[in-house]
């Protein structure tokens, strides 16, 4: 294996650790401190890649973040897609594969597209969509979209995590001026948060071959990477791209090769108290024809091969440039043996201050390319004069271009902070900050060394703008956009279409919308529109820069959230014992888990749920009702406060007492049902659905504090501070007899709907009577550390009673025979507690209540409305889905209702439902229609209650 | 994400508090207002391109409701809660 493009000697990798690499299937060598981008061109690979749309053979075109041309997907271990080959730092082993291209760079099926331009104009999609059919070419489109493939799992091993940090000082980017920045910071005492996205701080100082006060520059860098180091108040990290700028100063940080061990990449979120933008400057492209030609790149990414990797992307060189920075370039390929045929300069007078940095290399002033020769790689350059005349072929086989510089904008422009295009530079300067943030160096227009690091010494920056190359006999398409394949015709033809606004050229073209965001083409995208409309580039302003400055793993955003990490599970202390004894665990609401039911070998779901609901309605049952919302309300105010938010009256209640209510919101929905208890003069207990508690208690807090700021009421979330045990079934009374319990259990003593304290199996207790599931029940609340001993004791002395635990599949069918209500089954965002035959809950005697207004609003205008009725089907073993809807007759229409639950009911021995039917109540005996994909079930309407209508079992 | 200052707490990151909506009309004697009156209190509520009051929760935090001016266009925080800075 030979790298037949790598010099003898240096730049910065290491010669004596070779790393083997796979691209495209092909094995090479390359070095350490190589990255895929170095290592493919010292193997002298030009064809890297093909073009999105037209699929036109690429190379690499740059050396950073910037890269346009070529991206690749990884595969193994590192797997992921749309890499810039310019930013994967080489491994050994590593496997790369062309984006784009199938089967090869070289020989591409794709690329018929090439020969198909002409039909495949700006704004192609838009127009399908109009004209003549858009699913005509949504097949083929959709083959053809995207590029490489989302990886199938995720990584092997390690994992992603996040944190948090704070700093006086932000600085994005180790440049001379990020580092120069650090240091004055650093030395002020100041907690200074230095990031860099490079593998090694320096900037554009690692490419170019400068002195500072006399020395190397990268001595100069040593240093400062030195000292910082030495300071404690610094925190200096290289791979860690700041790739956000977000409110009240939050900067992301993306940091990709953390030293810690199995951490794949780290998201820091760095408040901030000053931001420092130290992002230096891009290089941008030249605009002519056929400028996507492999081996048109840009000038100094081939200083940055040569200087930084010891790589000669080429043998005989052109350079084309409208600024003074190609010169030093040119010098740089010169010391390092390389050919430069010729600089092409568009400038009338070069500064001879630059000229005389290449004594041996023609310039050719006023001077474009005009054309390139080369499908699959350059051969030669047309250099024209920009007055006119007919031009002359150089042959080459590189051509490095600088169109000038941008300062890298990014993170300024993001903070919301302004622009302002500034003429001497021909670029977007920062202009006025909005947030507390400056930016420095490159990055705020000083393009010359010595005005950042005192002592620096090269060549002062001078441009006159080219926008695009503007001669006759250009024949090949002129390219603003490498990677989206936009062009000037393109851009022309969106402007003639009436896409004038640079938002709308950019979204039309797609012209800056890939993943490199046209860092080198966005401003000569603007520069066309502007000489197209003929007004100055500030009027035509830029684009919106958005957050990600560059691309970042969907891993390092989540960090650690993913899986259950994301809403841990909450758990009640009865867990172990309902897996012990083998229940299928389900999520009951709130990320609560609970037993969905208890399966004996064997056996299914179906079977298991009759067996527990059996034992409910005919012996004993006991569930763990601990999820369920609960609240203590103490003060003063709390009768006028709960009669205010239930729609029935809690104020009455004496203590020891409880009723059922409901809340509603303010504009007549329903929010949760409930029980409320008084358990003495001031101090209340109420109730919620598990999966409201949360939103319960902001309602109530926000209630109080915002509206209500004087009435004395304190909210205390008890739910997990009490546990129960509900004991249910007409054994309930003996089983808790024979666990012990001092409270006074016969029915005229403690009655149903009542509340009763005292000790249960030895363990202080609250006991209530509520029902759930319409039997006779006992809700035995102890303390958490107490619940598994009351849980065990419950058990063994319900044995001999036949008590079976019961799941939350047998909870759901005991409250579907009785009726009672589900919030998101029978309750949606359309029903009020009239529709649900709840009338009575409504207070009449209440002036006001949340809710009550709202509702008589919307009763008031009349019309049908959907009413909770139960259905049978006339055959009791036609089992109905829930969710599906009913149609008049049956027939293909606008439904009258759906099904919003459908059991097996033990007590009945056949299917019962319950639905939402237009005008149910009246219609109670008559038969109303399911309507299924291939079938239609008649059913007949009635009361929503298969058990016990009177409520005596409850009450017994 | 902004840093908001919570009246007990100081400065915080948003992801402690939950937004409650802008500070709206004072609610009506629902017995003493038309139908149409009590639907546009339901309905409408500030949205202004500029400074509003609005309602947060520290609900990761102390639990306290308070108020604070909010400049829609750039997140500024005008005028903190009665206190603070």
């Amino acid at each position: 294996m030979v790298q037949r493009n790598r010099r003898a000697s240096g730049g910065r990798i290491d010669r004596n650790r070779p790393l083997h690499f796979t691209f495209n299937g092909k094995l090479y060598e390359g070095f350490e401190g190589d990255t895929l981008a170095s290592a493919l061109l010292a193997n002298g690979i030009r064809l890297t890649a093909r073009s999105f749309k037209y699929h036109r053979p690429r190379s690499i075109m740059g050396h950073g973040v910037e890269e346009p041309a070529t991206l690749v997907e990884l595969d193994g271990e590192d797997a992921s897609g749309n890499r810039p080959a310019t930013t994967v730092p080489l491994r050994d082993g590593l496997s790369a594969r062309s984006v784009n291209c199938w089967p090869s760079p070289e020989f591409d099926l794709g690329g018929i597209n090439q020969l198909l331009s002409r039909f495949i104009p700006a704004g192609f999609y838009y127009k399908t969509f109009k004209w003549p059919n858009w699913h005509l070419f949504e097949p083929s489109i959709r083959r053809a979209a995207g590029l490489a493939a989302a990886p199938e799992s995720p990584p092997a091993s390690g994992h992603f995590e996040a944190r948090n940090a704070h700093a006086d000082v932000l600085i994005a980017g180790a440049g001379p001026a990020g580092l120069q920045a650090a240091l004055e910071a650093g030395r002020a005492g100041k907690r200074v948060f230095l990031a860099d996205e490079g593998a090694e701080a320096g900037g554009s100082l690692l490419n170019r071959n400068l002195s500072i006060g006399g020395r190397s520059a990268l001595d100069w860098v040593e240093d400062a990477v030195a000292e910082l180091r030495g300071m404690e108040n610094v925190t200096h990290l290289q791979n860690a791209t700041v790739w956000a700028y977000r409110e009240h100063n939050l900067m992301i940080v993306n940091e990709r090769e953390p030293e810690l061990d199995g951490v794949l990449e780290r998201s820091w979120r760095v408040r901030v108290g000053e931001v420092v933008i130290a992002t230096g400057a891009t290089e941008r492209a030249m605009v002519f024809g056929d400028n996507d030609r492999p081996g048109v790149m840009l000038a100094s990414s081939v200083q940055a091969y040569v200087n930084r990797w010891g790589v000669t992307p080429g043998q005989r060189m052109v350079l084309f440039t409208n600024n003074n920075s190609v010169y030093a370039v040119a010098a740089d390929l010169a010391a390092a043996g390389m050919q430069v045929e010729a600089i092409l300069d568009c400038r009338k007078t070069v500064p001879p201050e630059a000229v005389k940095l290449v004594p041996d290399i023609p310039v050719h002033a006023a001077t474009v390319a005009g054309d390139v020769r080369g499908r699959k790689g350059v051969r030669a350059v047309k250099a024209v004069p920009v007055t006119g005349g007919a031009g002359r072929w150089i042959d080459c086989d590189v051509l490095g271009c600088s169109g000038g510089w941008n300062p890298t904008v990014h993170l300024w422009s993001q903070s919301r902070s302004t622009l302002r295009f500034d003429e001497d530079l021909a670029a977007f300067v920062p202009d006025e900050a909005v947030q507390n943030c400056r930016a420095v160096g490159a990055a705020a227009g000083d393009l010359t060394l010595d005005r950042i690091v005192g002592g620096g010494e090269d060549l002062a920056y001078a441009i006159e703008p080219l926008w695009r190359v503007n001669v006759p006999g250009q024949r090949g398409k002129a390219f603003l956009d490498v990677q989206n394949d936009v062009s000037v015709s393109d851009v022309h033809l969106a402007l003639r279409e009436g896409y004038d606004n640079v938002e709308h050229v950019k979204r039309y073209t797609t012209g800056g919308m890939g993943i490199d965001q046209g860092k080198t083409g966005n401003i000569n995208i603007i520069g066309t529109v502007a000489m197209q409309k003929g007004v100055p580039l500030q009027e035509v302003g830029t684009t919106t820069f958005r957050s990600p400055y560059t691309p970042v793993s969907f891993g390092a955003i989540g960090g650690l959230r993913e899986g259950w990490r994301l809403f841990p599970y909450r758990h009640t202390p009865v867990t172990q014992w309902n897996k012990d004894h083998g229940a299928v665990m389900y999520e009951a609401g709130a990320r609560w888990r609970r037993p969905g039911y208890f399966p004996k070998p064997g056996e299914g779901l179906q079977e298991a749920v009759n067996r527990e609901c059996r034992a409910v309605r005919e012996g004993v049952g006991v569930y763990d009702g601990s999820p369920l919302g609960t609240f203590e309300l103490k003060g003063r105010d709390v009768p006028k406060f709960l009669d205010f938010i239930y729609s029935n009256i809690m104020s009455t209640l004496k203590p020891g007492d409880g009723r059922y209510g409901l809340m509603l919101s303010e504009d007549g929905l329903i929010l949760d049902d409930g029980v409320a208890f008084r358990l003495d003069e001031h101090r209340w207990m109420i109730s919620t659905s598990t999966g409201h508690a949360d939103a319960v208690n902001q309602h109530m807090e926000k209630l109080l504090q915002t509206e209500f700021p004087d009435w004395q009421v304190l909210i205390t979330t008890v739910t997990s501070q009490w546990n129960n045990a509900t004991i249910c079934g007409p054994k309930a009374r003996e089983v808790l007899q024979a666990v012990d319990s001092d409270i006074d259990l016969s029915p005229e003593a403690f009655p149903f709907m009542s509340f009763r304290e005292g000790t249960v199996a030895g363990f202080p207790a609250r006991v209530v009577r509520v029902s759930f599931t319409g039997e006779l029940s006992y809700e035995v609340n102890v303390a958490p550390r107490h619940m598994a001993a009351l849980w065990d004791k419950v058990m063994e002395v319900g044995a001999p009673f036949g008590i079976l635990p019961v799941g939350s599949e047998s909870s759901h069918v005991l409250r579907v025979e009785k009726g009672f209500l589900s919030l998101g089954h029978e309750v949606d965002g359309t029903v009020d507690a009239y529709d649900l035959g709840m009338g009575w809950v409504m207070s009449k005697k209440k002036p006001d209540y949340l809710g009550k207004r709202s509702v008589q609003l919307r009763r008031s205008g009349g019309g049908t409305r959907r009413e909770l009725v139960g259905i049978l089907a006339d055959d009791p073993n036609q089992q109905i889905p829930e969710g599906a809807p009913l149609t008049p007759g049956g027939r293909k229409e606008a439904t009258d209702g759906l099904v919003t639950a459908c059991v097996w009911s033990v007590v009945n021995n056949r299917w019962v439902g319950l639905a939402l039917l237009e005008d149910g109540h009246a219609r109670q005996g008559e038969t109303a229609h399911v309507r299924l994909k291939d079938d239609v079930i008649p059913v007949t309407v009635t009361k929503p209650v298969f058990h016990d209508p009177e409520g005596k079992l409850l009450r017994s | 994400m902004m840093n908001i200052t919570c009246p007990f707490c100081g400065k915080r990151n948003e992801s402690e508090f939950i937004h409650g909506g802008p500070v709206g009309a004072v609610r009506p004697d629902p017995n003493a207002v038309s139908d149409e009156e009590w639907v546009e209190y339901l309905t409408v509520t500030p949205n202004p391109l500029g400074p509003v009051q609005e309602k947060w929760w520290h609900a990761r935090g102390c639990g306290e409701w308070f108020s604070i001016w909010r400049d829609t266009r750039t997140h500024d925080i005008v005028e903190a809660p009665d206190g603070t800075t």
